[in-house]
């Protein structure tokens, strides 16, 4: 064998040697485990906090206004959308208020007119054009937004 | 007004007829205009340096060694625009350590590393072996080492031992020919098969973007050989610039008739994305299309190239035009990369609407940052020039 080769079979060697070094030392040791990715990955996700609690939560201390949500067209959004999560509010009402958005962006994030949203499920409008000089909820109520304020 | 208002209201100016939200910017930038360019200029030169070698093309000779430092030089970088567009940049190495064998891109990978490592590097090192042993002898200093290092301690200088290098060199370079078809036409693999993209999706896409490869590292050839000449103060030899021009002249032929095969194929078949392709042909990518990758990167080269095989005007002018041709060349095919890439994302899947795409200075994204990819190569090549001068290995 010519000597090139023996040399060049040497530093091959070595390289690729060093390659499954760093591959065995870098490779998440769960990795493939259920499938191509970390199976730890699962587990990690399981254990992380639930932030949302859900309506249910909401209805034992606020049921009037969830039975109120419930006749008007917001009646399958959770509470949290507009209030934010709210697992610490419920450990602890007193010091942890939720949020209470009254700003016309807050309305618009899903009623802002929008070529892409059909306009059948989600009420439309240009916030631009549309009673700029009020908050939306001086007229509407936020609950039940198609019954207006007094 | 709230500025994510602000931003929808900016992006919607964008947008013209339907479309689709996920649409309106553009996921791939620049960036992933200049990853198939470079490759293609990887692949085009290493080409021309092997056709150099197996044809003996006696006029060609004095490229042989700069295409292949050339090709080298821009290989190192070829994956950086693809890195630097990441949105985590630092876990790029994570592709090759579990590689998915269904993932199109994590095979990418091997193949650049197989040209790299196996091709490449091991054609350059068999073609400079003697040559450092020669120098690790000859340099004072640290160069001395550094050149022993290169040689990896195979010192053999016997005509036997120099046989043998010319023998593996040659095997490499058959070798290396599929190989570096093998990588650009996988690039071009990547784009043909995205099936739900009409503007993409053409079993023709690996072969066009081969022989744009091609074109692109022929002319980047002729031109970093007129530049080093230039910059060294040497005479520019007309027989090897009518000869790179030859098969430039070729290539580009073939290149233009098999782009043009691509597209009359479409307007004929005139399937339900013809309406919207047509539009963005005429509209979105007239300037780049029409005039930058027809006419000023394929139809003048093409008629300056034709004439020179006809009728041979002073060498004063034959220098400027083939300076000229190089550059216009590398635009064309720049924007070839540039159509199909940024094109391909300006319509909507719905076929009935346009986005814009704005290229930003800076950024991660922008201008600047594609611009540095471009020049780094350059600058390794200077590097490699210095280090492995052509024009000072041994004649054997």
């Amino acid at each position: 064998m010519p000597q090139q080769i023996k040399k060049l079979l040497i530093v091959f060697t070595i390289i690729f040697g060093i390659f499954f070094i760093i591959k065995y030392a870098l490779k998440p040791k769960s990795f493939g485990e259920f499938g191509h990715y970390r199976g730890l990955a699962i587990i990690e996700n399981e254990n992380k906090q639930v932030k949302y609690v859900g309506t249910e939560a909401c209805n034992d201390c606020h049921d009037d206004i969830v039975s109120y949500k419930k006749e008007g067209p917001h009646v399958n959004l959770q509470c949290e959308v507009c209030h934010g999560p709210g697992y610490l509010h419920i450990q602890d009402p007193e010091t942890n208020k939720l949020i209470i958005p009254s700003k016309r962006e807050k309305c618009g994030i899903c009623h802002q007119k929008n070529a892409a949203r059909s306009e059948n499920n989600i009420t439309q409008v240009n916030l631009k054009e549309h009673n700029v000089e009020n908050k939306c909820i001086d007229c509407h109520k936020a609950h039940n937004p198609y019954e207006f304020k007094d | 007004m709230d500025p994510r208002y602000e931003s929808l209201y900016e992006a919607l100016k964008n947008v013209h007829g339907y479309i689709y939200p996920n649409e309106i910017s553009l996921t791939w930038s620049i960036l992933i205009v200049e990853y198939p360019y470079i490759t293609g200029l990887v692949a085009g030169a290493f080409i021309l340096a092997s056709l150099n070698r197996v044809f003996k093309i006696k006029a060609l000779e004095p490229t042989y060694i700069i295409s292949l430092l050339t090709a080298f030089a821009f290989l190192l970088v070829a994956t950086m625009p693809l890195i630097s567009h990441l949105g985590k940049p630092l876990r790029f190495w994570e592709i090759m350590i579990t590689p998915h064998s269904t993932s199109a891109m994590a095979i990418f990978g091997f193949v650049y590393l197989w040209y790299l490592m196996i091709v490449l590097l091991l054609e350059i090192w068999f073609d400079y072996r003697y040559d450092f042993v020669i120098w690790s002898r000859e340099k004072k200093g640290v160069m001395k080492y550094v050149y022993k290092i290169l040689t990896l301690g195979a010192m053999g200088t016997s005509e036997k031992d120099l046989k043998w290098d010319k023998k593996i060199g040659y095997f490499i370079t058959v070798v290396g020919i599929p190989s570096a078809f093998l990588l650009h036409g996988y690039v071009g693999f990547i784009f043909g098969s995205v099936k739900a993209n009409p503007w993409w999706s053409s079993v023709m896409m690996p072969v066009i973007f081969l022989f744009s490869a091609m074109v692109s590292g022929i002319a980047l050839v002729l031109f970093v050989y007129m530049g080093i000449n230039f910059i060294r103060k040497k005479v520019q030899n007309m027989p090897t610039l009518d000869s790179i021009g030859k098969y430039l002249f070729y290539i580009l032929i073939i290149d233009f008739t098999l782009e043009s095969l691509d597209q009359i194929h479409r307007i004929y078949e005139a399937n339900e994305s013809f309406e919207i392709l047509s539009m963005l042909v005429s509209g979105k990518l007239f300037f780049t299309l029409g005039i930058m990758q027809i006419t000023v990167g394929t139809l003048i080269p093409l008629l300056i190239l034709g004439f020179f095989q006809f009728f041979k005007p002073a060498d004063k002018i034959r220098r400027i035009a083939y300076f000229l041709i190089s550059i216009f060349v590398l635009t064309g095919v720049f924007f070839m990369r540039w159509n199909v890439v940024i094109g391909g994302q300006l319509f909507s899947k719905s076929l009935h609407g346009f986005t814009t795409y704005n290229l930003g200075f800076g950024g991660q994204e922008g201008f600047l940052m594609a611009l540095f990819w471009m020049i780094i190569p350059f600058g390794i090549l200077a590097f490699l020039l210095w280090l492995l001068p052509p024009w000072k290995k041994a004649v054997h």
